[in-house]
């Protein structure tokens, strides 16, 4: 086992991830040497960005875009010769596909869902959000570890690196899986993003016909209505209404969660918000902790009061 | 194509949590266990598959508490087959060690496809499915909002934040593990699941032996102690929606 801790880059559309700025910033914070791995297709530039002793940069036509199977194949191959410590991944679409396939490939322990790290002598010890966010795991593991981890957990880094290796590609012609097309966002509705009011429904809404009751307290307030993505899912709201990590990034004035208990998936998407109200009946959702205010009164008796104290302080 | 859905009972999430007595894990003994919600989405993914012509399913898990309600709400759904794996599941199943199982079941099980729920509440070492893959020696796509059939393969969705969607093919048996079906699970009467529960027809295999360690010690668990809480408003609705009002006229938000 080797000193260095490897950062896998994200990049999107010809730009780093802000969470691969967080990882490489939490690899130097830990000592280092840090070692960047960026793999792409004429992506190479990227480099000149990141805050790592080392960048690894492996450039390969199947590795334009993202390839779940290529993408695994060659982390692996950059593992295997340097033995890293520790490999810190982000627990996005990317890193669910990787870090779970690089702990299998490469027998690995993996600590998913994590939003501290430290090390302890030998030991790595990390903190893992589990059951939605209720409990916090913290677990300990001797020997390389790869962390899969939460956007926002740690603080960015900002440089230049010490050296960029080009690295040549491993023997990619078995892999099966074939980019065929990048469907881009909907954007024929409004665009939470721009709102700067927000009522946002969860599951404890209870079903479509229910809506109206949120609707109702939007239209006092001037604002829109937006949801989690269980209420997208099941057609209450349309998609392009979903917050969270696969829905949109928000920073309203104001975000007011009703039934919604505060996933880690949905609070990347909201918790920036000035003001967050939470209706909640469940005391210890996870919701509480990031909203400014919150109440456990039933949200089927808050919102239609609301909706007429709303109308009485407006008239 | 023959299409396995893996399913797992898990948490009810709604329920308090209580810890064991040495704090390293939940006390499973009076929780009550529902099938994980991504893994019903997995199912209802696999039943638009079949619906549309494209193969038979299997459901597959392991006998952890009250696993038969969800085999047969599968069956009554329109699954062809369920099996039920035996073995000593009672403290919980680790990721890894639900993968080794499975992949070893899978030898023995023929599948063009593999469905599963992308996550579970509880997978403190990963998800099942891609480590599942990566034992299988096999493709994975994780977070998949739709899989269709495709030249003898599958088109899979896969879902990037913010509303970006890559359209990748895989060619060969692969695990997908699903986030969302096309559309929202399929609602199953209750007196048809009772049916199907008269008519039997779970089969039962012993869960293959393979050692699997997670690698992970836990230390502790515990509830998050949050450096901030809200401030809570309390006294009947009225009284908190006129609090609510008064917050956001004092921000200026309330023109
Ligand atoms: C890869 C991935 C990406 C994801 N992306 C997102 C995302 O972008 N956005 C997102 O939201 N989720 C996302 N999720 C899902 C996330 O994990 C949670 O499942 C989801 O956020 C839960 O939504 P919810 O809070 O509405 O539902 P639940 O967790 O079921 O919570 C419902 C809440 O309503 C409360 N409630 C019930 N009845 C009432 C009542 N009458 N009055 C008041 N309160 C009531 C309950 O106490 C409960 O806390 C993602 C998951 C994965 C795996
Ligand atoms: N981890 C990653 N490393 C390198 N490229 C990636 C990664 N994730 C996504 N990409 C690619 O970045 C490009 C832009 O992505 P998108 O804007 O989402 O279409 C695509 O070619 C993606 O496949």
């Amino acid at each position: 086992m080797s000193n260095e801790i490897f950062v896998l880059v994200e990049h999107h559309a010809g730009a780093v991830t802000d969470v691969t700025h967080e990882l490489l910033g939490k690899a130097a914070e830990l000592g280092g040497p840090t070692v960047a791995c960026l793999l792409g297709h004429g992506a190479r530039g990227l480099a000149d960005g990141l805050a790592a002793d080392t960048v690894l940069s492996v450039d390969d036509p199947v590795l334009e875009h993202f390839v779940p199977e290529a993408y695994a194949t060659v982390l692996a191959s950059l593992i295997a010769p340097r033995d890293p410590r520790l490999v810190l991944i982000a627990n996005t679409t990317v890193g669910m596909d990787l870090a779970g396939a690089l702990s299998a490939r490469t027998g690995r322990p993996l600590v998913a869902y994590c939003t501290e790290l430290a090390f302890d002598g030998e030991a790595t010890v990390a903190t893992s959000q589990v059951y939605g966010g209720k409990l916090n795991a913290e677990v300990e593991v001797t020997g390389p570890v790869i962390a899969s981890v939460v956007a926002g957990s740690f603080t960015a880094a900002s440089g230049s690196p010490g050296a960029v290796q080009d690295v040549a590609a491993p023997d990619l012609s078995g892999v099966r899986t074939q980019f065929l097309a990048r469907v881009a966002p909907d954007t024929s509705d409004v665009d939470i993003t721009a709102e700067e009011i927000l009522v946002s429904v969860g599951r404890g809404i209870g079903g479509e016909e229910n809506i109206e009751l949120a609707q109702e307290v939007a239209e006092a307030l001037g604002a829109t209505v937006s949801g989690s993505r269980p209420v997208t899912d099941a057609g209450w709201l349309a998609k392009t209404r979903q917050v969270g990590k696969s829905g949109r990034k928000v920073k309203p004035k104001l975000y007011l969660a009703c039934g919604i208990s505060g996933a880690p998936e949905h609070l990347e998407g909201m918790s920036d918000a000035e003001l967050i109200i939470a209706i909640n009946t469940d005391e210890k959702a996870p919701i509480f902790d990031v909203a400014h205010y919150g109440t456990t009164e039933d949200l089927f008796d808050v919102l239609p009061a609301l909706t007429e104290a709303l109308q009485g302080a407006i008239a | 194509m023959n299409i396995v859905v893996l399913l797992k009972q898990t948490v009810d999430l709604v329920e308090e949590l209580e810890l064991n007595d040495d704090g390293t894990d939940i006390e499973r003994e009076y929780l009550s266990f529902k099938l994980n919600e991504w893994d019903e989405q997995a199912l209802e993914e696999a039943l638009l598959l079949k619906d549309a012509g494209a193969g038979s399913v299997t459901v597959i898990a392991l006998d952890e508490t009250d696993v038969d309600q969800s085999l047969y709400s599968a069956l009554a759904k329109g699954a062809d087959r369920a099996v039920k794996l035996t073995g000593d599941f009672e403290g919980g199943v680790s990721s890894h060690r639900r993968a080794a199982i499975l992949a070893e079941h899978l030898q023995r099980e023929p599948y063009d496809l593999v469905l599963i729920g992308v996550q579970t509440p509880e997978d403190l070492d990963g998800q099942a499915g891609v480590i599942l893959a990566g034992r299988l020696g096999v493709p994975h796509v994780s977070v998949a909002i739709g899989v269709e059939p495709l030249d003898g393969g599958v088109k899979v969705s896969q879902e990037f934040g913010a509303g970006v969607v890559h359209e990748l093919k895989v060619a060969g048996p692969a695990v997908i593990g699903v986030q969302a079906a096309r559309q929202a699970p399929r609602y199953v009467p209750i007196s048809r699941i009772r049916a199907a529960m008269q008519e039997g027809g779970i089969e039962e295999a012993p869960a293959p032996e393979v050692p699997a360690e997670t690698g992970l010690k836990v230390r502790r668990m515990y509830a998050p102690e949050s450096s901030s809480h809200a401030e809570m408003l309390s006294g009947g609705a009225d009284a908190v929606a006129a609090r609510i009002v008064e917050i956001i006229r004092e921000r200026g938000i309330l023109k």
